[in-house]
């Protein structure tokens, strides 16, 4: 019996799932590794590889002490394969399999929708590595360089999650599908990613901090419900998946709130109190508050797209089927089974947007989709406390649900942030206003100044409270200079 | 309910677009998610219903008269990241089966002038896949000549009727699969148990595409291709084409349709749907030029136009007549002439075009589930393609002699060189070969007959008609035949004639329509699928459907 909650290091692959005990997975994914490898090389972080990074690396999955610090050259970093402890006699927590044991393995009539799902969640994790590989030249710190390279090497490690489970328990078909998450690439006209905002790019640093923060939020919500997921592998991997995506949490909306920070702090220092007197505030080197604006505008409804149709067959299957729950589905109080319930479901109709109620299954999409809005909601008040405490006068706000979607009901429709319903050549005219335009962007960039100096960073963003892992401010977390 | 009505033109369009340059035509299906022909379901991600069918019919019917340039058409996806999902499982689920029935046959038959087009024209439909293409949408790409599909680690062909709805694909899929592509029968049976299809190299190592091609060039490789089927193309044409005019229909009520060479009337109290053709009263164009200028208004494209609407109309419309009978009224030797124009310049494309599509519409005729009788009366003109409208009848009536009080000449049928080819049946026979499969020697004793005006009697003697009568028990005869139809189950007397009608050798064509009406329409009643516990019912609920474990 192998130890589940420490890491085996006795095979190429660090794990807690016993793999060297198993002969047949081990060799698929050292076959895999190779390949997994070159792409590193090729589309991860661009002109960084041979550089010693201070990484932190998962160690155990015991909640209190699972990562260890130390410094690593990135393709050297042991990505292993964690999985959360198994919980004894856990059950299917909604469904129709409701209250039976977990599945151990595959159940056959869910092969293929389980698959699925593992598939798409995969291609998400190396894209925005992809995405983000040529942030490295304009880091702001070394700090946040570190931050980068933490994010990318886990959505490295969270690819590997993936891809273990498709060799693990889905045959021949589970490696081909492994072998295609190498092979598409963000943005690429050849073979793109499967989610549209996965496409994206992410140009500037700001771009970074808002996609960690609302797209990589639509992932932990994803993870969320699929760490409810009656195919007990699946639970645990998302479970542990879960653990360190907090910190791309973190480094998102600290991020957004540092470069809000600087921004504020720039303009107090500068007696300015208009925080639209735009080409003053930039005059002084930072970001103005309008722009963060259109940005967290732009990446929040690219991001709700991602939730998919608000009424979804898809969704509901999933669901049903035991495979896919709701964000914190034990802590509901309802039947777990949505037979007969109803949920309230936002659709645009003859130029005006109504609330109907649908039969709640079908509306699983609505549901996590709503739970992640509070759940954004929260760090966009805390990002409004930061401006708070400066005194400038100036809030940071959602856009209202329906702002530029491209998937769902609201995809037809034209309506701002505030949720009005426009005419298309109406909306077409206010754009610039509500989403960065080509001169905001190229703004952003003049600004994006590498700041490789220890314990230094660049004007437009502020340092953070406390250094990672407690290190001091002038810690170096990459080592330019020694490779 | 609404009627439905299968004319439409391209500036009416909510679902297609059609770009046409030079000799390659881009086909391009954008559905309207807001569209669907009734209420209660959205076309997303470029599903269909009937009037996205409807609007395609009409768009291979124009591409072939109107824009005789192209030889190659290339069918492909406005939207991006789907081909098309198939068949709206919404409306599938909420129409009553009559419905799903016709609609099935309906786009079957629009899928077979697809093939026809290439095979028959010279003008080729290219498949162009990105994104997902589903059960219905695969089954339109296996209509096509050729199909090429995305090599972009995502984009699959599949047909998932069978694991996520419990029913056949609908159109032909399976048949074609095997048939058609000639799929092993192994793989056949992976990809039509797997939801989520098969992409890539293995989708072109089981021949389920022609070609894999890369998506960052995949705009000029498939006009590249197109362009390579257009210079193989046997369409020698540099003329214009004609315009489709709209019809001249008139509702006359709700139970009678008044069209230029046909009219339609209803009895309602007896189901018997009467369908009059009216033959040409003036001469046949001379030349083929004069044809061309004649254009949609030639006599003998207005009667086929406005048949196969009156089919279709009969079809969707009036599902309770039950008997359709067929009368022509005219000079069968000035019919024969309008026909005998066509057969001698049938090199010309446009003369061509007319009689392949006088074989569809006859096609039609067999295909329509209602007993079909031709009542060949004094003052008729059964001859030639209206000749065969009798032999697509499960019976015929002819009249002998002149009747008392009635001036009209006596009944005359022509048999006509167009009889002995020109029109086959999905079988790949005549009429005239199916209906003496077993006495070859009366279809040369027919064929020495060829052109002459025959009597009742003659007709009789040769096997032509059912049964002729004279004026004495003419009226009684028929009217006890229909009395008699009229009291027979109306469902054993649709299988019962489909079963007679279509003698002799398979083809993919029977085969399609054969396998259409015996298993999926089976399916189509069966509680795994329709009951309220079944697979197509609860589509989109996200409960599975509960099965019944017995084999049938």
């Amino acid at each position: 019996m192998f130890d589940a909650t420490n890491v085996s290091y006795d095979t190429q692959i660090p794990n807690n799932v016993g793999l060297s005990g198993d002969r047949r997975v081990l060799k698929a994914l050292e076959r895999w590794h190779p390949g997994y490898i070159d792409w590193w090389k090729n589309l991860g972080p661009e002109g960084f590889q041979e550089h010693m990074v201070y990484l932190r690396t998962a160690v155990s999955v015991d909640p209190k002490g699972w990562a260890r610090f130390d410094y690593v050259k990135m393709p050297e970093y042991r990505w292993g394969i964690l999985l959360a402890p198994q919980v004894e006699g856990r059950t299917i927590p909604f469904g129709q399999h409701y209250g039976e044991p977990a599945w151990q393995e595959v159940p056959g009539e869910y092969r293929a929708m389980l698959r699925r799902l593992i598939v798409i969640q995969g291609d998400t994790e190396p894209a925005s590595v992809e995405q983000q590989r040529h942030l490295g030249a304009t880091a702001p710190s070394l700090y946040d360089l570190r931050n980068l390279f933490q994010v990318n090497v886990e959505e490295g490690r969270h690819l590997w999650a993936m891809v273990y489970l498709l060799h693990k328990y889905f045959g021949a078909d589970g490696r081909e599908e492994a072998d295609g998450l190498l092979q598409r690439c963000s943005g690429s006209a050849e073979a793109p990613r499967m989610l549209g905002a996965f496409n994206e790019a992410t140009p500037d640093w700001l771009s970074f901090f808002m996609f960690t923060f609302f797209t990589d939020r639509d992932g932990k919500m994803q993870l969320e419900s699929l760490a409810q997921s009656g195919f007990d592998p699946l639970s645990r991997t998302c479970r542990f998946m879960l653990t360190e995506e907090a910190h791309h949490m973190f480094v998102g909306e600290t991020g957004v709130g540092r470069t809000i920070q600087r921004t504020c702090e720039a303009m107090v220092e500068a007696g300015i109190d208009d925080p639209y007197a735009i080409e003053k505030v930039r005059a002084l080197g930072v970001i103005d508050l309008p722009t963060i604006q259109k940005k967290l505008n732009l990446h929040f409804s690219l991001s709700l797209d991602l939730f998919g149709a608000e009424v979804s067959t898809n969704a509901a299957n999933a669901f049903n089927a035991g495979i896919k729950g709701r964000y914190q589905e034990t802590r509901i109080d309802d039947d777990h089974k949505l037979t007969n319930a109803t949920y309230p479901v936002a659709e645009f109709k003859d130029g005006r947007i109504e609330i109907v109620d649908m039969p709640a299954l079908s509306a699983i999409n609505m549901r996590l989709r709503d739970d992640y809005v509070r759940d954004a909601a929260g760090g966009v008040k805390r990002w409004n406390a930061i401006i708070a405490k400066t005194g400038v006068n100036f809030e940071m706000t959602l856009p209202h649900e329906a702002f530029n979607r491209k998937i769902g009901t609201f995809a037809p429709a034209n309506v701002t942030p505030a949720g009005e319903v426009l005419g298309a050549d109406a909306w077409n005219a206010g754009r610039d206003q509500w989403l960065p335009s080509a001169a905001d962007g190229e703004f952003i960039a003049s600004l994006m100044k590498p700041e490789t100096e220890p314990g230094k960073y660049a004007g437009w963003i502020a340092p953070p409270k406390i250094g990672i892992d407690n290190k001091p401010g002038d810690f170096e977390y990459v080592k330019l200079h020694d490779a | 309910m609404t009627t439905i009505d299968f004319q439409t033109e391209p500036s009416r369009y909510r679902h297609w677009r059609i770009q046409v340059d030079g000799d390659v035509a881009q086909l391009i299906m954008d559905v309207d998610e807001n569209g669907g022909l009734f209420e209660g379901y959205q076309l997303k991600l470029n599903s269909y219903d009937l009037g996205v069918d409807i609007e395609l019919a009409d768009a291979i019917q124009r591409l072939r008269f109107e824009h005789p340039e192209v030889k190659a058409v290339v069918l492909r996806s406005g939207k991006e990241r789907v081909f098309c999902a198939g068949a709206n499982i919404r409306m599938l689920a909420g129409a009553a089966h009559a419905h799903k029935v016709n609609f099935c046959k309906f786009t079957n038959e629009t899928r077979n002038t697809m093939e026809a087009a290439g095979a028959e024209s010279g003008q080729h439909y290219i498949c162009a896949v990105q994104g997902a293409c589903a059960g219905g949408g695969y089954e339109l790409a296996l209509a096509c000549d050729h199909i090429m599909l995305a090599d972009d680690g995502s984009s699959t062909v599949a047909l998932p009727e069978v694991p996520l709805l419990a029913v056949l694909p609908g159109t032909g899929g399976l048949t074609r699969v095997t048939d058609k592509r000639k799929v092993r029968r192994d793989r056949a049976d992976v990809f039509c148990a797997m939801e989520e299809g098969v992409k890539g190299q293995r989708a072109r190592d089981w021949r389920l595409v022609d070609e894999l091609v890369s998506n960052a060039t995949f705009d000029q490789s498939v006009l590249a291709r197109a362009k390579a089927f257009a210079a193989e193309s046997k369409r020698k044409v540099d003329a214009p084409g004609i315009a489709l005019t709209p019809l001249q229909r008139r509702f006359d009520g709700t139970d009678a349709i008044v069209y230029s060479t046909v009219s339609v009337s209803i009895d309602r109290a007896t189901g018997i749907a009467t369908v009059e053709i009216h033959g040409p009263t003036e001469p046949a164009p001379e030349t083929v030029e004069a044809l061309h200028g004649q254009g949609a208004e030639a006599w003998v494209l207005r009667c086929a136009r406005e048949l196969d609407d009156a089919l279709l109309h009969l079809r969707f419309n009036e599902l309770e007549a039950g008997v359709i009978v067929f009368k022509a009224s005219g000079d069968p030797k000035l019919a024969a002439a309008h026909e005998r124009m066509l057969l001698d310049n049938a090199d010309h494309w446009l003369a061509g075009e007319i009689l392949l599509y006088w074989k569809r519409v006859l096609k039609r005729v067999d295909l329509t589930s209602r007993s079909l009788v031709a009542l060949v009366e004094p003052g008729s003109c059964f001859a030639g393609m209206l000749a065969e409208i009798a032999f697509a009848c499960d019976r015929s009536y002819m009249a002998e002699g002149s009747f008392e009080g009635d001036n009209r000449p006596p009944a005359a049928l022509i048999l006509t060189a167009g009889n002995f080819g020109r029109y086959p049946m999905s079988n790949g026979l005549t009429r005239l070969q199916t209906r003496f499969l077993g006495e070859p020697d009366s279809l040369a004793a027919a064929q020495a007959q060829q052109d002459r005006a025959l009597t009742a009697d003659q007709a009789a003697e040769l096997g032509l008609v059912t049964f002729a009568f004279d004026d004495i028990d003419w009226e009684d005869e028929v009217r006890i035949f229909l009395e008699e139809r009229a009291s027979f189950s109306p469902d054993a007397l649709t299988g019962m004639e489909a079963n007679l009608r279509f003698a002799g050798p398979e083809t993919m064509e029977t085969r399609i329509f054969g396998r259409l009406t015996a298993w999926q329409n089976w399916i189509f009643q069966r509680p795994n699928a329709v009951g309220e516990a079944g697979a197509l019912r609860r589509y989109g609920t996200g409960v599975r459907g509960d099965y019944d474990r017995r084999r049938v």
